[in-house]
């Protein structure tokens, strides 16, 4: 049922152009004033945090606002249901393909960052199934927000109390263990931060330590986000 | 056997019963219509009869599938025409199509190959390649039905196809509907638009309040429910003429500023009416008869 949506692949661009920019001007700006971290390069450590939050941002914003475009305004979803089939399939798909899109994101930064140089080793290669990753539970959770929502602005609690403060604390910018215990505590409920703590070893050149349990925990979050939008969604549409 | 087999379907929203126990047969091959007011419950049970929603009991069998328990067997060989177009504006005419036969499972080459014949009958050939958004109303609600189409059903469900367009536009749309009747396709369609439910449909039922009050031929539920000879008048002075009327036809009503005579003959109205009221003397319609049973109280 995804076929159709590879039409859609020139709205990509956008979603790529900005998270680079930031990357480099961030990078190369603050990385001239800062030491190496965690023993990388400043925008070396950057790029790893920052094709997890690009990743989370574009899964977010295509499950959150191209899905309710799709399901509220267009009514795309009601017409798939006149075909034989049902709201768990459209489910399913829309996070897929939210998925999809943010690997996208996520494997084009990859891309640019070896390109220049800022990840060399063949580990690397392992960050693009860790992007899926990220984008599955980001999509899976912005597919709830989306299912629950009434109207647009819904969607911006859900980015400025959650989103925004969630990338502060994941290790994006800074490494998260410099924080204190209790936000630190926090952080690992979340699921940036395992995407964060899979990625930068990788692009260090090495295997991330308690890799499993970092993919365990993206998982969990894809499963239970999967299950809970099917839950609201087939909620919404019944009625 | 049935297309369609409807028994004590139920539907509850909280306290409120949207649909209270109605029961339809609709035989293959003829068009069907479910009239009534806003809010009679005939888009819910269009809705219920699809599987989209639980019934709260009562039984459907749709193409001699069990539904809501194989509603997604049945709805592989139904077509729907939706109230309001969710055509995908980000997809041209023909991809419009192409995506929606897919969901069906059919071919990307087999769905290309019915296509020039969905464009014709829609009176959209030569359009394929055209956005959406450069669609009429009329064009957008032809592309619908060429859509609810695609996978050849065997039923096609139309929840109010005309409303909102212009007269030529609907009988564009009416003569299609027939065109589809006579290839042998089942039509059940919701309206509230009388002239239309008399025109396409063989038989119909009429809805309010979740019931099911009426059921029959357009010209059966004429004859049975209504005087065949109407008469509305109206201008200064109606009130005392309405008084007057009362003894000289069987069913006087009065809505507004105007006075409606039924009976069988108004002959001796028409003779007793001053100069200065205007008059309109009519054939009794299935309107006369809608309006009867519904009442004439607006409905939101």
């Amino acid at each position: 049922m995804l076929v159709w949506r590879k039409l859609m692949a020139a709205a990509v661009l956008s979603n790529l152009a900005d998270p680079l920019i930031m990357l480099f001007g961030l990078g190369y700006g603050l990385g001239a004033l800062l030491p190496s971290v965690e023993g990388m390069s400043y925008i070396a450590f950057f790029a790893a945090g920052q094709l997890c939050a690009a990743t989370m941002f574009t899964a977010s914003f295509e499950s959150m606002f191209s899905g309710f475009s799709r399901m509220h305004g267009q009514k795309t979803w009601d017409a798939i249901l006149y075909a034989p089939l049902t709201i768990d399939d459209i489910v399913a798909g829309e996070i897929v393909w939210a998925a999809s899109k943010a690997w996208l994101t996520g494997s084009t930064i990859l891309g640019v960052a070896a390109v220049f140089g800022l990840a060399a080793s063949p580990w690397v290669l392992l960050a693009l199934p860790a992007a899926f990753l990220v984008g599955l539970a980001f999509s899976a959770a912005g597919l709830i927000m989306c299912v629950l929502a009434r109207g647009w602005d819904f969607f911006a609690y859900y980015m400025t109390l959650f989103m925004t403060p969630m990338m502060m604390i994941s290790g994006v910018f800074f490494p998260a263990e410099q924080l204190p215990a209790p936000l630190l505590a926090v952080a690992k409920a979340l699921p940036l931060y395992h995407g964060v703590q899979i990625v930068r070893p990788l692009v260090a050149g090495g295997p991330p330590p308690a890799l499993w349990l970092h993919a365990a925990v993206l998982l969990a979050y894809a499963a239970a986000g999967y299950a809970l939008a099917i839950y609201f969604a087939r909620k919404r549409f019944s009625s | 056997m049935s297309a369609l087999s409807v028994r004590g379907l139920r539907k509850s929203y909280g306290a409120q019963e949207v649909v209270s126990g109605i029961d339809l047969d609709v035989t293959p091959g003829e068009c069907f219509g479910l009239l009534g007011p806003n809010g009679a419950g005939k888009t819910t049970t269009l809705k219920l009869c699809l599987g989209l929603i639980e019934p709260g009991g009562g039984e459907i069998e749709l193409l001699g599938e069990p539904v809501p328990g194989r509603a997604r067997e049945a709805r592989a060989r139904v077509g729907v025409v939706p109230q309001f177009d969710n055509l995908d504006p980000d997809f041209t005419v023909e991809e419009n199509l192409v995506v929606y036969g897919r969901y069906f499972r059919i071919s990307e080459k087999e769905i290309r190959q019915r296509i020039p014949a969905l464009l014709e009958f829609a009176g959209l050939a030569g359009r394929s390649d055209a956005p959406i958004s450069a669609l009429s109303g009329g064009m957008k609600r032809r592309l619908t039905l060429a859509r609810a189409l695609v996978n050849d059903p065997q039923l096609v469900f139309m929840d109010e196809p005309t409303t909102g367009l212009d007269p030529q536009a609907r009988h564009l749309i009416w003569e299609r509907l027939r065109r589809l009747t006579q290839e042998g396709k089942t039509l059940v369609l919701t309206t509230h638009f009388m002239e239309e439910a008399e025109r396409l449909c063989h038989r119909l039922a009429i809805m309010d309040r979740g019931r099911i009050i009426a059921e029959g031929s357009p010209r059966a539920l004429i004859a049975e429910h209504i005087e065949p000879q109407v008469l509305e008048v109206h201008g200064p002075g109606y009130e005392t003429w309405m008084q007057r009327a009362k003894s000289l036809a069987p069913r006087v009503e009065r809505a507004g500023d105007t006075v409606f005579c039924y009976g069988d003959d108004v002959e001796p109205l028409l003779k007793n009416l001053p100069r200065d009221l205007s008059y309109l003397h009519r054939p009794a319609s299935l309107e006369d008869v809608f309006l009867k049973l519904t009442g004439r109280d607006l409905r939101d």
